[in-house]
């Protein structure tokens, strides 16, 4: 396994030698992850955009996106180029402030949340010893903005949309800190690389018997409705709410809402790969060296981004699947059946782990 | 140890100021790019397309205030399993059922809140 932390030093120090100052080398570094994050962003949310709506057409048996580009893949860019010269309004009796700081907030929380994801091996951002706290922290800042876009729109509809959407998002953050904490029961570490160094022989999946499976599940059901997809989509019902919450933003103002709710797509499945799928860890399964040796010929970056994508795919494939749920029974699915067997599970997990079951 | 911190501290800094910086420069971008009309109809909500009718911000239901509450409930006490959860294999026995206890007043309360019919949507 090639490991990365090797590289990023080595560059730290060339540049240390090239500038002389320490904190010239460091503001440089800086910049230079705060540049890569940005194009990492921006790059992987049209790429998910592009993604969602060729799967979405291979469901439906149609071609989707096949114009701009091979396969269509500058579809979203241009997409997006299409939306950054469209007229931003400002309607009259918005509350301009709360109007203007809710995209920030959306775009804040999904990249704060996004740093701190395990790229490859030693290819990490942020790596805080509460890491996965620090996720589940940042990553509930997001339903503020949503809330706030609703709320100053001056728009009954947005104003149900957000209202829905914030309690589904609230809900549903406690079924995915409930399964959280199942898996760092099992882990005894909050820190990302810690929970992904006790991977190394087998993914907790794997590892974890029945409990980590219902946590996989639930963690599953609750990012869906997280991110505001799939059958878990009444914040932006179409045929209810016109938009839902952000029907009053136009041009590059919805296009914030839209790239952070592709991103958080992403950050649900690669949080769901750290925690249950080994993050970068290559499949390994104890005892056969061999078969061992050669997966990890395989780059980290890749393990990672395929596990992410391939969990993605899946979020992406519930959206053809299921219908649609109604607020209520969105409601009684998290606090009546996902809340008690969550709670349930945990209780499983700690007694598993306590008698020291797991593998 | 510190300077570990000091280092990720200023990394998710670095993520917030990008996060700032990507909105604010795909707004300048747009404000310089974008073109300008001006049109007493544009600054209606849209709404659903025709016009709107009485006050907008309206009255909602309360139903989302209780979940509201319920929810500050449980992610508490979420905050408080996390380092309990850490923990756990070297606060053996006693850790195990202390939280239990924790767990059980919690679980009472949200029987209490479904026996009320906190949790049905009237």
């Amino acid at each position: 396994m090639q490991d990365l932390s090797l590289f990023t030093s080595w560059f730290h120090n060339t540049l240390l030698n090239l500038l002389g100052h320490e904190w010239i080398a460091v503001t440089l570094e800086c910049i230079i992850v705060g540049v890569i994050l940005l194009l990492l962003y921006a790059v992987l949310a049209l790429f998910y955009i592009w993604f969602e709506r060729k799967v979405c057409a291979a469901f439906q048996c149609r071609l989707g996106p096949n114009r701009v580009g091979p396969w269509g893949i500058l579809q979203s860019v241009a997409d997006m180029f299409k939306i950054l010269i469209k007229e931003l309004i400002t309607l009259n009796h918005v509350d301009r402030l709360l109007f203007a700081v809710a995209p920030y907030l959306v775009i804040i929380a999904s990249m704060l949340a996004f740093a701190v994801l395990p790229w490859g091996n030693g290819l990490q951002i942020i790596d805080f010893n509460v890491g996965i706290f620090f996720l589940v922290a940042v990553s509930s800042i997001g339903v503020l903005g949503i809330l706030l876009a609703g709320w100053s729109s001056n728009n009954k509809f947005t104003l149900i949309g957000a209202l829905r959407s914030g309690a589904q998002m609230i809900s549903y953050e406690l079924s995915i800190g409930l399964s959280i904490v199942t898996i760092v029961c099992l882990a005894g570490t909050m820190s990302i690389g810690g929970i992904i160094e006790q991977q190394r022989d087998l993914w907790f999946i794997f590892s974890g018997h029945i409990p980590a499976i219902i946590a996989f599940v639930i963690y599953m059901i609750a990012g869906t409705a997280e991110t505001n997809r799939g059958p878990f989509d009444l914040p932006e019902a179409e045929s209810e709410l016109t938009a839902g919450y952000h029907t009053e933003y136009s041009g590059i103002h919805f296009g914030f809402f839209y790239l952070a709710e592709y991103l958080n797509l992403f950050i649900v499945s690669g949080v769901a790969t750290l925690l249950f799928f080994g993050g970068w860890m290559p499949f390994h399964i104890p005892g056969l060296d061999a078969f061992n040796n050669v997966m990890d010929y395989i780059p980290s970056v890749v393990w990672f981004m395929g596990k992410a994508i391939f969990l993605s795919f899946i979020i992406i494939w519930f959206k053809w699947t299921f219908p649609r749920l109604r607020i209520d029974q969105l409601l009684s699915l998290e606090w009546k059946y996902l809340l008690p067997i969550n709670l349930f599970n945990l209780a499983l997990m700690v007694a598993i782990v306590a008698a020291g079951w797991h593998l | 140890m510190i300077t570990l911190a000091i280092q990720n501290a200023t990394m998710a800094l670095v993520a917030l100021l990008t996060g700032v910086a990507l909105v604010a420069a795909a707004l300048l971008i747009a404000g310089l790019i974008s073109p300008r009309s001006f049109n007493p109809q544009k600054g209606e909500p849209y709404e659903c397309g025709i016009p709107t009718r009485g006050e907008s911000m309206a009255q909602f239901k309360v139903g989302y205030y209780l979940f509201a509450i319920l929810f500050l409930m449980f992610d508490v006490e979420t905050v408080f399993l996390y380092p309990w959860a850490v923990r756990m294999r070297d606060l053996q026995g006693q850790g195990v059922i202390s939280i239990a206890v924790f767990f059980g007043v919690l679980v009472l309360g949200l029987v209490y809140a479904w026996r009320k019919g906190a949790l049905e949507w009237k």
